[in-house]
């Protein structure tokens, strides 16, 4: 920019200013468009979808007592949860309040408890679903208001196992590529695709009774680190001894309900449990 | 920062309607467990009543067996023992990391065959007892 002479300048300025005008209005125009929209999607529709949402907002007066709301949605082919909820948030009401971003299952921000069980709002089909369909919270965590949970609990559990890569022993060149072995890859593999959405920590019976239990997703997120040889020895005794505490890895009672949720079909039990043996065969290292 | 609302029942055991497999596993293996530390201590008592003399323990057991209701919680112990011992082996085979794809199944076969033993144990329990 400080190469630009300054009428070129003032130039670009206009010309923004312009451009965000015209955005600006037809955003306008399609806002004034959506309700006309509603109404026609509503009648074209073949069929209407009934979802129950959750809402409670304590900040508000009328919403204090916690409550659901239905709204009808006019249903299109792949229609997901999630755009079910941004329709009635668009259409009907801005105040509907929910996590959301990549809409593909990567982000891991909409986690919610539909029909009786974690799914995520973006990879759940509404014709998989029995109608109406009932969206609620994360269970076991704090609602801040409607479908948003507070997830700092669940992001505390997840620091404590120091879910970062960390070694000793680097290569000796300064540029060497620090290389994993294609079976240390495999045996990792499934554990990397956890997007930290805090589905099987909602759904764990342990969790929900003992606040200090690590959870599934942070245990699975040290076997990750545990597993991968680029470690080196010292640090994966150093892993092992934290998820071998009293609220680690011996809290979980092999109940699969993390591992019937996640949305990643991750093998959480079998990781917890193979951390345990791992844990004991550190403890029975005589020499 | 947040004022939160109880959700009461929904959190735990209200949504028993949605347990899987594994969860319904792990309940009925805690209740045979608690049921069978429960039995342990009559058993004792029953037992000790032959530190006293041989036809004293003779008559406690001949007294329980003639009682109705007996019969039928001896059919009930071996129910609860069979669940416990079969689900034992399957968290032996959790614990081991061998065939966690099949728990679910392992459960519905634990299940077939505590029924399978119970049935098959009434006609030895209930002899002469009507």
């Amino acid at each position: 920019m400080s190469t630009q002479i300054q009428e070129s300048e003032t130039e670009t300025e206009t010309e923004e200013t312009s451009e965000h005008q015209t955005r600006r209005l037809a955003e306008k125009r399609e806002r004034a468009d959506m309700a006309e929209r509603a109404e026609t999607d509503l009648s074209g529709a073949d069929e209407t979808a009934r979802i129950k949402v959750f809402r409670y907002d304590p900040e508000v007066e009328g919403k204090k007592d916690p409550r659901f709301d239905t709204f009808e949605i006019p249903f299109t082919k792949g229609m997901t949860v999630l755009d079910a909820l941004i329709y009635a948030r668009d259409h009907f009401d801005s105040s509907l309040t929910f996590r959301h971003s990549c809409r593909q299952a990567i982000c891991g921000s909409d986690a919610l408890f539909i029909n009786g069980r974690q799914r995520l709002g973006c990879k759940t089909q509404m014709v998989d679903l029995e109608w109406p369909v009932q969206i609620e919270p994360l269970p076991h965590a704090e609602v801040v208001k409607d479908l948003v949970v507070d997830m700092e609990h669940f992001y505390d559990q997840m620091e404590a196992v120091e879910p970062y890569f960390q070694t000793n022993d680097l290569p000796d060149g300064e540029l060497e590529e620090q290389k994993q072995t294609r079976e240390n890859r495999e045996k990792v593999k499934m554990s990397t695709r956890c997007i930290w959405c805090s589905a099987c920590m909602s759904s764990c019976n342990i969790a929900a009774g003992d606040n200090k239990y690590l959870g599934p997703a942070a245990i699975n997120k040290a076997y990750r680190f545990a597993m991968d040889h680029r470690e080196g020895e010292d640090m994966k005794e150093h892993r092992i001894n934290i998820i071998e505490q009293e609220h680690g890895v011996w809290r979980c009672q092999t109940q699969f309900s993390c591992t019937e949720v996640c949305p990643k079909d991750i093998p959480l039990t079998e990781h917890i449990q193979e951390l345990k043996r791992e844990a004991v065969k550190s403890n029975l290292k005589f020499w | 920062m947040s004022q939160s609302y109880d959700r009461g029942l929904i959190e735990d055991f209200g949504r028993w309607q949605e347990f899987s497999a594994g969860m319904w596993a792990w309940i009925f293996h805690k209740f045979t467990g608690w049921v069978l530390i429960g039995y342990l201590f009559t058993h004792v008592a029953v037992l000790s009543t032959a530190t006293v003399d041989g036809a004293t323990y003779t008559s406690t057991l001949q007294g329980l067996e003639s009682l109705l209701l007996v019969r039928f919680l001896e059919v009930g112990l071996l129910a609860v023992a069979a669940f416990h011992i079969l689900n034992g082996i399957r968290l032996l085979f959790v614990d081991l990391g061998v065939g966690l794809g099949a728990q679910d199944k392992a459960f519905y076969a634990a299940l077939v065959a505590t029924a399978a033993v119970t049935v098959a144990s009434i006609p030895t329990f209930l002899v002469g007892a009507f």
